[in-house]
């Protein structure tokens, strides 16, 4: 969506409330936490009338409304009187004597929006926010980088120098081009599919492995397994294990951007899986009540470790859930980077000047095992493995992009990845010879002062490993 | 229901009136002047008013809580403070855990309220999982220590299983949260303005029993109550009881009857549950040899035993008694059996005669 539209939008917004504090229409009160839905195409009727609930504008805020009015005239229902209708505490209805049951998804799915093909051609008549040079080529060379962290922290693990390791395989685009998209002063709450952003953002590889081996320059101090990442100076949240609970927390972080007036929106990451989660349900939903600027991107990969997705869910995916949280929705194609990027820079502009939510769904396939724990090919066939891998590939489509454009060459990129490779090798020679956080680092941050039990905790482990030394190992600082 | 009331009323509140009056206000409770006669509700609407007053970062959000709450504990604070700042959320008590959690971890003040303590299971895994622990797994790059959890707690008469609970024992296996219960409206509202500018996330039980039946005069200004700090609030020499919340004037009125047969007997309020205040207790037990824990809560996996088990382990060669737990029984809190479940005065005054004839 052009930034043109989104003008054009807020114009006609403008222009309805003037009109509302003209006439006799009710005011219009942006307070008001009830989105009274309706059929939208019943609305065109219902807008010259006196009796319109000034929160059926929320409709002509956006051009998409349009063509979900479209979508929505295939399941329509005739209507009795149209004169008859009921205020309901839930907003306006009219009536019909026809019983007819909503089906649970049109036979046409909603469509997935892109901007490059399968060749990384802009496809004719694509609506797409643009992409520089500077930008781009920070964009590709950043999803390289990934892509090498990936496989050089994989076979660490393999060779048993890291407990636990999880990649980006297949995913690099939604994790780079959300994160270009994005202001450094958004917030990010990640589920743990997501360290692009953080790179995005400044984080250095030195600190990814770091946190990786847990050593004393980790800033979480050893405490957690490798690949939960955080950083409060990039505003990127502690990555933690236990699935969706972020989601509710990212509402209340953007309720407090939009108190404080910060031109920021708080923007958060789950898989599929995690839609499942009842914390996905009261994050969504308390983010519509609240008119939380929170930004969901859903990375639908199609699976949840083995479980594919059709034994997650039954609808069409999870973009249409937000609808039925009145909140505004998307699909986007997740292994184009440009059609991310405009998906939530768009995204983002409408979170923050109309304080209210959005979900995209970007939609994508996860290439890797779910974690150095899983063995993928227990459950899915290697074709189709190699097939997103090779065929639909995120970042060998963005290349050719970024290639067509003359800003990237093949000298380039030998350049980039031994460069990166390069950085990462010496990373994890100086980490792998860092010490470990110090004793103290057990006890401390529990709460913030220790508790008296907790130094009483610590004297007698103290007074044990004294007494016991070939019991613990010697690495880490007493 | 009111025959019921009738003929309690009389065990809970003595002629001396309610217990905060035979201790000494600690940590700042202000002078005489000043006071106003509060139940325990209203206290802590007090408390409220004075956390959103005093600090434009705070924020009091939950089930019903625009109208004044359905204890009546958030009466006002809409209207004075605005609907920003004070709301109500969906009814999705995951969701109001979580949303405070996000909400204190950019500084704010985030005061949520669980509507009863038996709904905060649902929001278990933000508090276990979430709360208590993110501090700690971001090496205190990030804290949510502006969040402070009230709820309604404990027995009211009627509440049957879901109205009735107390489920601090939960909790108090859980590093990185504070369990603070009050025994009454002074106490009350001087330890909730300590939680909520306490940098550690809190939950805050109210014994739901004494909103209206515990009254007693309060400081109107702005005072805080240490945590984890209990509080002798009747000295005594030849046994230890200690308790909390609504439990404690049960706990006064055997204390009192066993002082007509001789016995004497120290009260202690241990107020925090988590931290705990273990050389309080532990001072009092080798001063008087014995100790006697009661709640409401069941007995078996209770705070209680934690109590317990810690003063054998620190006190044992003073111990001239088993340590005595007389605690609610191991069943669901039961409607109409009510009276036969709780902990009541004489089942304490009986084991407090056992423990002193050991």
């Amino acid at each position: 969506m052009t930034s043109w539209l989104l003008g054009r939008s807020s114009r006609i917004l403008i222009h309805q409330q003037q009109q509302l504090h003209k006439g006799p229409f009710l005011n219009y009160n942006s307070s008001c936490s009830s989105f009274r839905s309706t059929e939208p195409f019943r609305c065109r009727d219902a807008l010259p009338g006196k009796n319109s609930s000034p929160t059926l504008f929320r409709f002509w805020r956006h051009e998409s409304t349009k063509a979900e009015a479209q979508l929505e005239l295939e399941q329509d229902v005739t209507e009795d009187d149209p004169k008859q209708i009921i205020d309901f505490p839930g907003g306006k209805v009219g009536f019909t004597s026809e019983m007819r049951f909503i089906s649970e998804s049109p036979q046409k799915r909603v469509p997935c929006y892109r901007v490059l093909d399968g060749n990384g051609e802009i496809l004719k008549y694509s609506d797409y926010v643009q992409v520089g040079k500077e930008m781009g080529v920070k964009m590709y060379s950043d999803m390289v980088t990934l892509q090498t962290m990936d496989s050089i922290f994989y076979e660490v693990q393999r060779q048993g120098r890291i407990s636990f390791y999880l990649t980006q395989m297949g995913e690099e685009a939604v994790n780079i081009a959300s994160a270009a998209a994005l202001s450094p002063d958004d917030i990010i709450l990640p589920q743990y599919r997501e360290p692009g952003v953080l790179l995005w953002r400044g984080f250095t590889l030195q600190q990814f492995v770091h946190q990786c081996f847990g050593n004393t320059h980790d800033f979480g101090k050893g405490r957690q397994m490798p690949i939960h990442y955080g950083s409060n100076k990039h505003n990127y949240f502690t990555v933690s294990s236990p699935i969706a609970t972020q989601l509710p927390q990212a509402v209340g972080a953007a309720y407090s951007l939009k108190m404080d007036g910060k031109s920021a929106c708080a923007v958060t990451f789950c898989g599929d899986g995690a839609t499942s989660e009842g914390d996905f349900h009261a994050a969504m939903n308390f983010a519509a009540v609240m008119e939380a600027p929170v930004v969901f991107i859903c990375r639908n990969n199609g699976w949840a470790i083995s479980t594919p997705v059709e034994d997650q869910f039954r609808s069409d995916g999870i973009v249409v859930k937000g609808k039925a949280y009145g909140i505004w929705s998307i699909r986007v194609d997740g292994n184009d980077a440009l059609a991310v990027y405009s998906a939530v820079h768009t995204a983002r502009e409408i979170a923050i000047r109309e304080k209210r939510p959005v979900l995209i769904e970007a939609l994508t396939y996860r290439v890797g095992h779910h974690s150095t724990s899983d063995d993928s090919t227990k459950y899915r066939g290697t074709g189709e493995i190699e097939y997103w891998k090779t065929a639909r590939n995120p970042v060998n489509r963005f290349k050719r992009w970024v290639e067509r454009n003359d800003w990237w060459s093949d000298k380039d990129e030998l350049e980039l990845r031994s460069s990166v490779r390069k950085q990462l090798m010496h990373a994890i020679q100086v980490a792998e010879k860092a010490q470990k956080p110090p004793l103290e680092d057990l006890f401390s941050d529990v709460y913030d002062q220790l508790p008296s039990n907790l130094q009483e905790q610590e004297r007698l482990l103290r007074k044990t490993i004294q007494k016991h030394p070939k019991d613990y190992p010697s690495d880490v600082p007493l | 229901m009111s025959t019921k009331f009738g003929r309690l009323v009389p065990l809970v509140f003595s002629k001396r009136g309610f217990s905060t009056s035979t201790s000494v206000q600690k940590g700042g409770g202000g002078s005489e002047e000043g006071l106003k006669s509060l139940n325990l509700c209203s206290a802590i609407n007090q408390a409220l008013h004075i956390a959103l007053d005093s600090d434009p970062r705070s924020y009091v959000f939950g089930e019903d809580v625009s109208f004044g709450g359905v204890f009546r504990c958030t009466t006002g604070l809409a209207d004075q403070f605005g609907k920003k700042r004070v709301f109500n959320t969906p009814l999705c008590e995951q969701g109001i855990v979580g949303f405070g959690i996000g909400l204190a971890a950019m500084g704010n003040r985030a005061i949520a309220e669980i509507q009863f303590a038996d709904y905060i299971f649902p929001a278990f895994d933000q508090i276990v999982n979430e709360a208590a622990k993110f501090r700690y797994r971001s090496g205190n790059q990030f804290n949510c220590g502006g969040l402070t959890v009230r709820a309604p707690y404990g027995a009211v008469g009627h509440g049957g299983h879901y109205h009735s609970q107390s489920p601090e024992a939960f909790f108090c296996h859980v590093p990185g949260i504070k369990v603070v219960i009050p025994r009454s409206p002074r106490q009350a509202k001087g330890l909730l303005l300590s939680c909520i500018r306490d940098p550690n996330p809190v939950v805050f039980f109210e014994p739901k029993w004494l909103y209206r039946l515990a009254v007693e005069e309060v400081p109107e200004d702005d005072y805080m109550l240490p945590l984890s700090e209990a509080e002798v609030i009747r000295q005594g020499s030849d046994v230890t009881l200690v308790g909390w919340g609504a439990q404690l004037a049960i706990m006064e009125q055997a204390c009192l009857d066993a002082e007509k047969e001789g016995i004497s007997c120290e009260l202690i309020d241990l107020k925090t549950l988590i931290p705990w205040d273990k050389e309080t207790v532990e001072s009092s037990v080798n001063k008087t040899g014995r100790l006697l824990v009661s709640h409401e809560a069941p007995i078996t996996g209770g705070f209680g035993a934690e109590i317990s088990a810690s003063i054998v382990e620190r006190c044992f060669s003073r111990l001239e008694a088993p340590v005595a737990r007389i605690c609610g029984l191991d069943t669901p809190f039961p409607l109409v059996f009510e009276p036969f479940y709780m902990p009541t005065k004489n089942k304490i005054l009986d084991a407090i005669k056992s423990t002193v004839k050991y």
